[in-house]
């Protein structure tokens, strides 16, 4: 083998919540309430194209989550020496956009720097002449050589390539679905097709296949042009920008996601428990709760963050690499925000509890001397599902904007961690530039704005399924 | 009503014991004062001499609660707890890393965060009510349709996107209003003007959404329809009688962060460069100046404690069927 796995504990935690998250699917297929709830949500067209992007970026954080050490080339019959670079399987896929670096700025897809430099040339006679000018790039359109001014044409090209390949990518996947809504439905495939069209069907498929044909379109472009160009560009380093961009998802789901896997336990716990036995636990966990409440958030959020920095740069012992250290600043984060988050939903479910405890059930499940323990877990847990699953969704979106600005405050994710924080931050001093370097900044927040906008419809589809009170 | 608010003041007592207990955890015993020496004075100059004169020189070198060495109630009070935590209630916040009174910096710099957090409130609040009205006056219709869809894209922009793009479109490209600072004197408008539009817009999306849902709410009610059945006007209706009732959930959110103002924002304060408490709280984050952070930590939950108790306060203005007793 030359490859080393290098487990972090970020992943763990990762995976951990795939596998909660299957096992909660599992468990839920038999709660007909829960399942009529997700049902709805399959019905709402922007909730299922929004969960279609979702996916996608899932899919991409989820293969940044594998990560491997390669081996150093060394001689037979050595010990094998690894390299300290921690890399993941989204890094070996995207080797050529990792590895192809450029000197500095260059725009999106252009074959020439961004600044001027004192190039020498050969002239026909064999003399250097040196000129300043726009060098060539060294990888961007690279294969064109010397007919750079087919530039143009080729991405024109590339794009209709692109485009071609994404309908028929898409006519496939309409087929497939075509087929299986007339197999359920048991109509002729004509049919079949008016109702998707029409949005006759109880699933959401036209949304979802609108979502999926821009998908394809836009991945299907990229990967046929980011081979030779830097779609998005190349920053100050010169390394890609879109490569810096699909890397930033992986931090974002991790903010997102891990952070809930803190707040989850603390927030239903205390919240149940305060609820249901009320007297002085309710007021130990009110008095638990208002005190931390009353610490603006992100005051809280700097003051531990500061301090575990502390304890971090105090033990450098406990870290291998850079990457261990600054995925483990990018836990504590998360545990952090966690800690700081789970008021507000514990006190949704306190309150929630009060009421369900006086219902008729419960006081007949009382009466029968069911055990506390027993109550809460089969009469009481199931009725507050909703709240947290809408609190989850809800939280999602809040946590990845969220990082963006603790890394701008300096509190956020390590530096050395490529996310949309880092991003954001390195290309806002670019503006002052002239002309203005806008590519980095663009697409950091753009690919933001879509994360979080799919994770906000979700969220909104998910809550009008979920609350009782909407009907 | 006097003695209600009397007994909140004294409820609010143990609350602040336990943020000051926080804090004290959160900086003298998950840390020692070694590690902030040693984390202050950087890797070369780490001696043992070094870090006592620095933990002498910020009073970081008594022992935590109980002072053995000291006679009488110098035992209790000759410790980091009782002179650093304890000394807070007092408003004595000892001094940041420059050898500045902490007490008056937050003093001086009230005036610019509350010159820029007031009108951003009151300005946006007013906008985000009006516009959440007009929805819910024209329900179901494609401007309400499309004004939703406008706030779900509002909400989903980083608010970092508003301050850089603002900055960059309306100072740089167009040159209307200077790109930061903060002036004194009658021409501070010009300053104040960029932070307090990019405030009001970053804080629409979520906002407007938020008080529609309660006037649809509201508006779903029986004497609405009662109202409508009287003959008085749509429009009659909605402030005459929507809006008042909704008072009670929209305060709820607002005036909570009435004294919160004081704090100034964070973000908006350093990327302008106004001289305010945000700022202050983020060059000390950045600074790792720790008495700055416990400062604005402390001040910061007193103000939210302050908030709730006038919460509570304005909902008997609003709604004469609550008493307090």
């Amino acid at each position: 083998m030359n490859i080393q796995g290098v487990i972090l504990w970020s992943d763990v935690f990762i995976w951990l919540l795939v596998l909660a998250g299957m096992a909660a699917g599992c468990w839920s297929r038999r709660q007909p309430p829960l399942v009529a709830a997700f049902k709805r949500v399959g019905q709402s067209r922007p909730g299922m194209a929004a969960a279609t992007f979702l996916s996608v970026f899932l899919l991409v954080g989820l293969l940044d989550s594998v990560h491997y050490r390669e081996a150093l080339p060394g001689k037979e019959g050595e010990p094998k020496v690894y390299s300290i670079e921690v890399l993941s399987v989204l890094d070996g896929l995207l080797s050529p956009l990792r590895s192809r670096m450029e000197k500095t700025y260059s725009e999106p897809l252009a074959t020439r720097a961004y600044a001027k430099e004192m190039i020498e040339e050969r002239q026909a006679d064999g003399s250097l002449r040196s000129l300043r000018d726009y060098p060539r790039l060294r990888h961007g359109g690279a294969h064109l050589g010397s007919d750079e001014g087919r530039a143009g044409e080729d991405i024109a090209g590339r794009g209709l390539r692109a485009a071609l390949l994404a309908a028929f990518l898409w006519m496939l996947l309409a087929v497939a679905v075509t087929g299986r809504v007339a197999g359920t439905a048991s109509v002729s495939r004509k049919e079949a097709w008016c109702q998707i069209y029409r949005g006759e069907t109880t699933f959401a498929w036209n949304a979802v296949l609108a979502a999926v044909a821009v998908l394809l379109l836009g991945s299907s472009l990229l990967f046929l042009l980011a081979g030779e160009y830097h779609v998005f560009g190349t920053d100050k380093v010169g390394q890609d920008v879109l490569y810096q961009v699909l890397k930033s998802i992986r931090t974002a789901l991790v903010i997102g996601l891990v952070t809930t896997l803190v707040t989850l336990p603390l927030a239903i716990v205390l919240g149940i428990i305060a609820g249901y036995f009320r007297g002085w636990i309710d007021d130990l966990i009110q008095y638990l709760y208002t005190t931390l409440n009353s610490i603006p958030g992100v005051l809280l959020i700097a003051a531990a963050v500061l301090m575990m920095q502390v304890i971090i740069d105090t033990h450098p012992q406990w870290f291998a690499t850079a990457a261990e250290r600054a995925d483990m600043r990018l836990l504590a984060l998360c545990f952090i925000l966690g800690l700081t988050s789970w008021t507000g939903l514990a006190r949704l479910l306190r309150g929630e509890v009060l009421k369900l405890r006086e219902l008729d059930y419960i006081q007949a499940a009382q009466a029968f001397g069911v055990s506390d323990a027993r109550i809460i877990a089969r009469h009481l847990l199931p009725n507050l599902m909703h709240i947290v699953i809408i609190a989850l969704v809800m939280d999602f979106s809040g946590l990845v904007l969220a990082e963006a600005v603790l890394s701008y405050v300096g509190i956020g994710v390590d530096p050395s961690m490529i996310s949309f924080g880092t991003m954001i931050n390195n290309a806002r001093m670019e503006l002052g530039r002239e002309p203005v370097v806008w590519w980095s900044l663009i697409a950091a927040f753009a690919f933001m704005f879509v994360l979080v906008l799919a994770a906000n419809l979700l969220a909104d589809a998910v809550r009008d399924a979920f609350d009782p009170r909407m009907g | 009503m006097l003695a209600y608010i009397l007994r909140r003041l004294v409820y609010a007592i143990p609350i602040l014991i336990g943020v000051n207990l926080i804090t004290f955890a959160l900086f003298f015993v998950v840390n020692t004062p070694d590690d902030m020496a040693r984390m202050q004075l950087g890797v070369k100059r780490v001696t043992p001499e070094a870090i006592e004169k620095w933990k002498a020189d910020r009073g970081y070198d008594k022992p935590l609660f109980v002072n053995a060495s000291a006679e009488g109630t110098g035992r209790l009070t000759e410790t980091v707890f009782f002179q650093k935590s304890i000394r807070m209630f007092v408003g004595d916040f000892g001094r940041a890393e420059d050898g500045r009174d902490i007490s008056r910096e937050i003093v001086t710099r009230m005036g610019p965060s509350l010159a820029i957090a007031l009108p951003t409130f009151v300005l946006g609040l007013f906008v985000t009510v009006s516009f959440a009205l007009a929805l819910a006056m024209f329900r179901a219709t494609w401007f309400d349709f499309w004004g939703v869809v406008l706030c779900v894209a509002m909400m989903s922009i980083s608010g970092l996107f508003y301050i850089i793009g603002g900055q960059y479109l309306i100072s740089k490209m167009w040159k209307l209003v200077p790109i930061s600072g903060f002036g004194g004197d009658i021409d501070a408008w010009r300053f104040l003007i960029l932070p307090v539009l990019i405030g009001v817009i970053s804080g629409l999306g979520s906002s407007t959404r938020w008080y529609r849902t309660i006037f649809l709410e509201e508006i779903s009610k029986d004497y609405v329809r009662t109202a409508r059945a009287k003959g008085l006007s749509d429009a009659a209706v909605l402030f005459g009688h929507v809006l008042r009732n909704a008072m009670i959930p929209i305060l709820t959110g607002v005036v909570v962060v009435i004294p919160l103002l004081f704090m100034g924002s964070l973000l908006t304060e350093s990327f302008f460069g106004i001289p305010g408490l945000g700022s202050y709280t983020i060059d000390a984050i950045n600074a790792q100046d720790f008495a700055v952070v416990r400062a604005m930590v402390f001040i910061g939950s007193v103000l939210y404690i302050i908030g709730l108790i006038l919460t509570d306060i304005s909902y008997t203005l609003v709604d004469p069927r609550i008493r307090f007793e």
